[in-house]
């Protein structure tokens, strides 16, 4: 029966190993065996956003996913949005989110970031309406999403105008 | 919640997994991008002893103009069929469509085949396809078959296709010259479900049109074509009055299921509207319209 494997699994540049049931979601993988708990779990079924990661630089629901699945790819979850930066540093679109009140209790906000990120390196104008259908697939029960679509356009200013870029710094 | 209990297999090749659909076709299921399959295990609603994950197989994987006809591998995320400028430029009622289809998060997994194979009659590449005239190629070990997407869905999540067999491809014709094209649809949120919707292609010469493919979204248990309102488009000319007509003929026959969202009577008044708008938007498409349909755009999605 269901025969347990062995999987390697790069979170963040780092490798959690471990036999895992293939049943083992990716998003309990995350949260039990590597313990990165910042990865939220709402719905288990696709619709929330909650546990948005991505998987080889595209925000995918770690829910829908299984663990096994992931062997040899690329994992980034939230954790992993200030590797490289120094200590209490936030990444741009984090630091937005802090400073326009993106969040209230902050269950959605990993998979916020993790959906919106993509976002940032995007060069195209973007409309309110672009912003917002581009976050259309995340629910928030607290902010009614107008304070995150202004910490987007504000994270999106700030790195258009040049300041450091995320991907220069990596 | 969390999946129940199953085998899982990873096969490298269409060949393998061919091989074990044939011993576990009955009591297993493919899965390719996991976006309708994983909700069904989370909940518990499907209990396959055996899961067949199609990801490995890049062979199943591509888009590719084949002698003017289009061809997308069963494993082809959407999200890629969505970015090609091959299908833009030349099957831009699929990109449309594609549009409607969840959230990017969803798209970035969920495949072209997988959509299909689910036959959700609300989803949106179904009804596409439909209208474009697409043929699905599935295999088994007993061979393929080419099934036109008319003869493909038989109701509700259920399709002719057999539980050993593997879709590994769509094939696509090319729209007529100068073809318009529109999808529209209706939804609560942008990226669920439709309420109603519709797919169409029309082709004209000077006002007078030649050809027409009007599919409907949400309108019964299965992708519907609207016969009745292809025939009245279909010889006559182009206009207001003719798109308000065809489009009361596409919903005389439909009685779609009503749910808290709407009732069943909300749904066939949505539909209408929508196909007439859809009729409108394709004529404003057609190359050197000459219509003034353009001018009013069709509106709404
Ligand atoms: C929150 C949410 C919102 C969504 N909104 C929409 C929407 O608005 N419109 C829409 O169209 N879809 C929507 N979807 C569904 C999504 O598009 C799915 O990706 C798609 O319907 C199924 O594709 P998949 O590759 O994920 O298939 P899977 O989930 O892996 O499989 C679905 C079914 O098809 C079978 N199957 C898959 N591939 C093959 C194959 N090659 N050969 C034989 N059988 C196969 C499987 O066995 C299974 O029965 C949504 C999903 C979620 C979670
Ligand atoms: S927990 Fe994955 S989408 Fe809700
Ligand atoms: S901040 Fe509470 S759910 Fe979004």
């Amino acid at each position: 029966m269901s025969e347990r494997r062995r999987v390697e699994i790069d979170i963040n540049g780092e490798t959690y190993g471990a036999e895992v049931e293939p049943r083992l979601l990716l998003s309990d993988f995350i949260r039990h065996e590597a313990g990165l708990t910042g990865t939220h779990v709402g719905c288990e079924h696709g619709v929330c956003g909650a546990c948005t990661v991505q998987v080889d630089g595209d925000p995918v629901r770690s829910c829908l996913m299984f663990a096994v699945q992931a062997q040899g790819r690329e994992v980034r979850t939230v954790e992993g949005m200030t590797d490289g930066l120094s200590e209490g540093e936030l990444h741009p679109l984090q630091q937005a989110f802090h400073e326009k009140h993106g969040l209230q209790c902050g269950f959605c906000t990993p998979g916020f970031l993790m959906s919106l990120e993509p976002l940032m390196l995007d060069e195209r104008d973007l409309t309110d309406q672009e912003i917002r259908e581009a976050l259309a697939g995340n629910l928030c029960r607290c902010t009614g999403y107008q304070n995150i679509v202004e910490s987007v356009k504000l994270a999106r200013e700030r790195l258009r105008s040049g300041a450091e870029s995320p991907a220069e710094r990596e | 919640m969390k999946p129940p209990v199953f085998d899982y297999h990873d096969p490298a090749t269409v060949e393998e997994a061919l091989d074990l659909l044939a011993v576990h076709g009955d009591d297993g299921k493919v899965l390719a991008g996991g976006q309708s399959l994983v909700p069904l295990l989370n909940f518990r609603l499907a209990h396959p002893e055996h899961l067949i994950d199609v990801n490995n197989i890049g062979e199943l994987s591509g888009i590719k103009r084949d002698g003017g006809r289009l061809r997308i591998g069963a494993l082809t995320r959407q999200s890629m069929l969505e970015r090609s400028a091959l299908v833009a430029d030349n099957w831009p009622l699929l990109t449309e469509a594609l549009s409607f289809v969840a959230h990017a998060q969803i798209r970035n997994r969920g495949t072209v085949g997988g959509s299909v194979a689910h036959a959700d009659p609300a989803a949106e590449l179904p009804v596409a396809f439909l209208a474009s005239d697409a043929d699905f190629i599935v295999k088994s070990k007993r061979g393929e078959r080419r099934i036109s997407a008319v003869d493909f869905f038989v109701t509700h999540l259920t399709t002719t296709m057999e539980p050993d067999e593997l879709m590994v491809a769509i094939d696509v014709p090319a729209p007529p010259e100068g073809a318009g094209y529109a999808f529209t649809e209706f939804a609560r949120r942008h990226g669920d479900f439709a309420l109603g919707g519709a797919a169409v292609l029309l082709a004209a010469e000077g006002r007078t049109c030649t050809s027409a493919a009007v599919g409907l979204l949400a309108a019964a248990p299965t992708p519907l074509r609207a016969a009745g309102a292809e025939e009245a488009l279909v010889g006559s000319e182009l206009s207001q009055d003719g798109a308000e007509a065809a489009a009361k003929r596409a919903v005389e026959q439909i009685d779609p299921t009503g749910d808290i969202h709407g009732s069943s009577e909300y749904r066939k008044g949505l539909i209408e509207v929508m196909v007439r708008r859809a009729i409108e938007k394709a004529a404003g498409r057609l190359d050197g319209d000459g219509l003034g349909f353009s001018r009013n755009g069709g509106g709404g999605r």
